[in-house]
């Protein structure tokens, strides 16, 4: 007799963020209606994205978010794992697997990683930085966790275009560097638009009495630029490239340090 | 100094020259390190060929208003702090290009 249970559908959606779009596809509807929601702005009408990933739901509980993220490469294929998801996925193949609780921090967190790895080849990265576009071109702030990025993203002018309070997206083309925007919101819970401009300066935060801006040496600004990219491995090769992303970068971009009191004057040297 | 030591750098790092100063990332935990003149002079010389003593007289020695001998002394008290930090290692005789390896450590 035949079968007469079909499985179920599988449907789709596609995530684009900076130049590269990540296909999703899925069984459970109300998962990808989740993902439409959380990634409102940058998903895509494409029906075909740069990389492809089958989604398997683990029940809630799954694991621990908390955990460290793990990193290992073999031959070429990645596996990415921490308590709450785990995914295997082959850069040459476009495609890969993934197995996460369905809540927005895992796919968050995976996408992050993706995109880490993604960028690295290409001279790009992701940096722990809020971000803003005014007169059509982009500034970052960087710095630790409470250094004033979501204060100075809060302060933006109203003629700004916001691009992140938390994670800053920034590409390497031919003609220069560009940050964009990304999804990945920080206390201003506001999802940054989904635009691109090339990148000015970017001004390592510091809080003081007064406002500032001071003149950083390469390796002053290499080293700040390296303690707030995000980067998840110990991997020889994706170390040698992020490293060798961020010297780059430095020696093309201005890099300043920004020291600021939190009120709107402070954008006023943000030129 | 009783014995010769060959310093060479290690592979698993990743290092850049910028503005004159020597930036260098470990692999193995990301540990940021940034070298002074003098280190540096002493890190690009650092490929195992080389001993310290030669690398003072030929490129340290000539370029600092110091005695021979406190230059040497100095240069090996900052190729063992390198080489504690795993970014640099000693050998007790010259390796050939290409040599290195992640793994030897003579003399830390």
């Amino acid at each position: 007799m035949a079968n007469l249970i079909a499985p179920a559908a599988r449907s789709q959606t596609v995530i684009r963020i900076g130049a590269l779009s990540v296909c999703i596809t899925a069984d459970d509807p109300d998962f990808l209606k989740m993902l439409n929601s959380r990634y409102t702005g940058f998903v895509s009408c494409s029906i075909s994205g740069d990389f492809h990933f089958d989604v398997e739901l683990a029940p809630p509980g799954f694991g621990d978010p908390g955990d460290d993220v793990r990193l290992t490469n073999r031959s070429g294929s990645w596996t990415l794992q921490r308590g709450d998801f785990r995914a295997d996925w082959n850069p040459v193949s476009r495609t890969g697997t993934i197995q996460l609780s369905p809540n927005p921090y895992s796919i968050d967190a995976l996408l992050r990683i993706l995109h880490t790895l993604t960028l690295a080849a290409q001279g790009g990265f992701l940096l722990h930085a809020a971000s803003a576009i005014r007169n059509g071109k982009a500034f970052l702030f960087t710095g630790a966790s409470g250094a004033g990025k979501t204060t100075i993203a809060s302060l933006a002018p109203g003629d700004a275009t916001l691009l992140s309070d938390e994670i800053s997206y920034i590409r390497e083309r031919n003609d220069g560097y560009f940050a964009c925007g990304t999804p990945f919101a920080g206390e201003l819970r506001k999802l940054g638009e989904n635009v691109s401009a090339p990148l000015a300066a970017v001004y390592v935060l510091a809080k003081g009495p007064e406002n500032r801006v001071d003149s950083l040496s390469a390796t002053e600004a290499a080293r700040a630029l390296l303690s707030n990219l995000l980067f998840f491995a110990e991997d020889r090769e994706l170390v040698d490239a992020v490293f060798h992303a961020a010297c780059e970068f430095v020696t093309r971009v201005p890099v300043f340090r920004l020291t600021f009191f939190p009120d709107l004057r402070v954008w006023e040297l943000i030129r | 100094m009783s014995q010769s030591l060959y310093p060479y750098r290690s592979t698993q790092i990743a290092s850049r020259k910028l503005g004159g100063e020597m930036m260098i990332m470990s692999a193995s935990d990301s540990t940021l390190f940034t070298l002074n003149e003098t280190a540096t002079i002493l890190w690009e010389a650092a490929d195992g060929s080389a001993s310290l003593e030669e690398i003072v007289a030929a490129k340290i020695f000539p370029q600092f208003d110091v005695e021979y001998e406190k230059a040497l002394d100095d240069t090996e008290t900052l190729a063992q702090q390198l080489a504690s930090h795993g970014i640099l290692f000693l050998a007790s005789e010259p390796k050939g290009p290409g040599r290195a390896c992640s793994g030897e450590r003579v003399n830390q």
